[in-house]
């Protein structure tokens, strides 16, 4: 075991020739580009474009959670061995596993060639990555639900429709306003960088002050990134313990 | 009334839990369906209302037959039939009133159901039962604030607001102490009076079957061996139910009232039966 | 008692009011949302046809082209193995001083949350940015931005499960006379090992997947074949790519499985 860890990382570091001499002549490169990044700049009409970025990020993270969840409730059902017949089951799972292997910023990147520049396309990638994740949570969650209950409601001659309504739902709510409300926090941090390939939010700012090598504003751009993402994460611990 | 006509069932894994049980319950008795674990008494309650497919046979139920119903029949079905279970089966997130209500789910829309607006009449039952199984004011409690005691009675009040033609208990006191098992078991014997519909418990406790049944039915692997009234139940009879003892020369299940060849399989002559012992 | 009513409600007037209001709201920020992006709705009717067509002209997948991807494969595994360990052996002093029960002082419990923060909240790609301009095109670049994105994960729960150690076990060490370096050695790192290596393989899978867009910018690993043929519009090529990576990225997920299981 550790002999075969070993071997390849000695493989890995020998193939992809890093040097000290390399690493090190990066680090000075470095130092400059620091320099160059301070201090971030705050002209007023880039400070309104990027609060006008932040906006249309959070606004995309919203529609994208909202309508990603909508379409992963059907996926993570079928997905839970315990509610649904074999085929779907599978059908669920490898909807799940495909979803879940391509990287979003891949998935962006097509649904841009696809919807052209603009927030639908970031929409339509972070829907994309919501339904793997989502449905194969949420499915695990349904999957762990007593049955008994489900059970006794179909015994009284109810409806499928009712028997998940009064046995299943209930039992499983506050995960999933959990669930939901933990992806729309990881929503919200892809939703600041889909924009590097034209998909709309922040990212798309970052790309173009890249470009032109506007190195001092892409440090107010990555400031802006982390505090959204940390008012994000803040947020999303503070319902889940609520509801939890 | 119901009947069951050589009802069987082999489950996917070959394993025969049932092998052609005929009964007959109707009118206000209570019966007891007693057998050691694994004999198939809750395989064959679970096969009356199909919450387990049945593989032969027939169930019917005021002579409509149950077993080829569609999904749409099946529900229908399914109203008139109470059922009330070992573990209580209620769903714990939701309040008393609602577990209670989830038995007039057959009777509404799923938009209304959603809603949780059930007519009147059936808000005015459930409160009435609620008294009868004594819990009182307990309606917006949560079931899982409820002791094991009141989640049966909350179970049993499911099961009546049904207004079913039968009412099928599968071991509804086997999660519970011996005194609130007697209540249990009070207030069942009560509902198949005050009712007017027969209650068929399945119950492994044999002095409770004696107690509170008017008639017995013992199962062992799978098949009926006994039927008859509780007072003819014997220790040779419990031998048979319990432990597999060959039955008497007569070729029929002790007590039975009537022919069925439930039992008779597979029948060796001569040997003596052993005493019981439960 | 009973029958005093027949009126039954699930929620009283003011959770009613509750409940209906947080719908209301909900709704008017997603509407709101979808209204501020000003989206044409003709693109959203037409999302689907478009969609589809472009998967229409990636079928069938270029098999043929396979053989060409397994050198770009490997060097996306390479970034992620060497990556790893970078970020493993900067993350551990950072867990280190970012654990209350370990850290010297206030300052520097700050200075490893302000690391874990920084690291954990820009995406790889944001950092192969930024390291491309440093290092140059290449996996080197790429490398350095997977190490140092993965620093804030690993820290994260090193330091927490540094924070769950049994402290007697260190005291005892410490009772002997060691050293501060020798209490590191056999004190806490026995306790956490096993988290250590859950977490490094952990990342590792998670790297497989990450590396595969470094590519974009430059950063090395099999995004520059994959963007190669995206800018050039042949689509059988990418899928083909795309197949390629979604069988490295299930075996990575099952090697990571297999080896998280045997260390516990």
């Amino acid at each position: 075991m550790y002999g075969a860890v070993l071997s390849l990382v000695v493989w890995s570091v020998a193939s992809l020739q890093i040097t000290p001499g390399r690493f090190l002549s990066g680090l000075g490169y470095g130092y400059e580009l620091i320099e160059s990044m301070l201090p971030p700049e705050t002209g007023s009409a880039n400070t309104a474009r990027l609060v006008d970025r932040m906006i249309e990020t959070i606004a995309m993270a919203m529609v994208a959670t909202v309508g990603g969840i909508a379409i992963s409730l059907p996926v993570a059902f079928g997905a839970a061995g315990n509610l649904s017949p074999r085929p779907v089951y599978y059908l669920s799972r490898g909807i799940i596993s495909v979803t879940r292997a391509i990287d979003g910023l891949i998935v962006a990147i097509i649904a841009v060639i696809a919807l052209g520049f603009g927030p639908l396309a970031g929409i339509v990638a972070i829907s994309f990555k919501t339904i793997g994740f989502f449905s194969k949570l949420f499915a695990e969650d349904l999957e762990d639900i007593d049955m008994g209950g489900v059970e006794a409601v179909r015994a009284t001659g109810a409806t499928r429709f009712q028997s998940v309504a009064y046995g299943v739902v209930p039992q499983v709510v506050p995960r999933f306003a959990g669930l939901a409300v933990y992806r729309w926090d990881i929503n919200i941090r892809s939703s600041t960088i889909v924009g590097i390939v034209g998909a709309g939010g922040l990212g798309v700012l970052l790309q173009r002050a890249y470009q032109r090598y506007m190195y001092d504003y892409v440090a107010t751009i990555l400031i802006a990134i982390i505090l959204v993402v940390l008012i994000a994460e803040f947020v999303s611990a503070l319902v889940r313990r609520r509801v939890q | 009334m119901l009947e069951t006509e050589n009802l069987g069932k082999t489950y996917s894994t070959g394993d025969e839990a049932l092998r052609d049980v005929s009964v007959t319950i109707d009118g206000r008795e209570v019966v007891a369906m007693i057998g050691p674990s694994g004999a198939g008494k809750s395989t064959f309650v679970r096969c009356i209302n199909r919450l387990v497919e049945p593989t032969t046979g027939r169930v019917l139920l005021d002579d409509r037959e149950l077993t080829g119903l569609d999904d749409d029949g099946l529900r229908n079905a399914r109203r008139n039939i109470g059922m009330v279970f070992q573990e209580y089966n209620l769903v714990e997130r939701l309040t008393v009133m609602e577990n209670v209500l989830s038995g007039r789910l057959g009777y509404v829309s799923n938009w209304a159901a959603l809603r949780r607006n059930f007519p009147p009449e059936d808000v005015e039952r459930a409160y009435e039962l609620l008294g009868l199984v004594g819990l009182d004011g307990m309606e917006d409690k949560r079931v899982d604030e409820l002791s094991g005691g009141q989640r049966q009675r909350v179970g049993i009040a499911r099961a009546v607001v049904q207004e079913p033609k039968i009412v099928l208990a599968d071991e509804p006191t086997s999660s519970l102490d011996p005194e609130t098992s007697r209540d249990v078991m009070d207030l069942l014997t009560d509902i198949a009076v005050d009712r007017d519909v027969p209650v068929l418990i399945n119950i492994h406790e044999v002095d409770l079957a004696e107690k509170y049944a008017d008639r017995i039915i013992g199962l062992h692997d799978g098949a009926l061996v006994f039927d008859g009234p509780a007072a003819d139940l014997t220790d040779e009879s419990k031998g048979i139910i319990y432990r597999g003892d060959e039955p008497p020369k007569s070729g029929r299940p002790v007590g039975s009232s009537e022919p069925t060849d439930a039992g008779t399989t597979d029948r060796r002559a001569d040997r003596e039966p052993l005493p019981a012992e439960d | 008692m009973a029958g005093t009513s027949p009126e039954w409600r699930r929620f009283d007037a003011r959770e009613r009011l509750f409940r209906i209001g947080s719908v209301v709201v909900a709704a008017a920020v997603v509407i709101g949302s979808w209204e501020w992006l000003d989206m044409s709705l003709q693109y959203v009717a037409t999302a689907p046809t478009q969609v589809g067509d472009l998967l229409g002209r990636m079928y069938p997948p270029d098999i043929g082209y396979l053989p060409n991807t397994v050198g770009p494969l490997a060097e996306t595994i390479q970034i992620a193995v060497v990556g790893t360990i970078g970020a493993v052996l900067i993350a551990a002093p950072v867990a280190y001083i970012s654990a209350e029960n370990t850290t010297p002082n206030r300052a520097t419990y700050a200075l490893g949350k302000v690391i874990v923060t920084v690291s954990r909240s820009v995406h790889t790609i944001v950092w192969a940015l930024l390291f491309v301009v440093m290092f140059g095109p290449g996996a080197l670049a790429g490398t350095v931005a997977t190490a140092v994105r993965s620093i804030g994960f690993v820290g994260k729960l090193l330091g927490e499960e540094i924070e769950e150690i049994d402290f007697g076990q260190v005291e005892g060490v410490r009772a002997s006379g060691a050293s501060p370096f020798q209490l590191l050695v056999y004190g806490i790192v026995p306790q956490i090992k096993p988290a250590l290596v859950g977490v490094s393989v952990y990342r590792w899978d998670i790297n497989v997947r990450a590396a595969t867009i470094l590519g974009f910018v430059g950063a090395g690993g099999i995004g520059v074949q994959l963007f190669e043929a995206i800018d050039s519009f042949a689509w059988r090529t990418v899928s083909g790519i795309l197949l390629a990576i979604l069988g490295v990225v299930l075996v990575s997920e099952v090697v990571s499985a297999y080896a998280r299981r045997k260390v516990r």
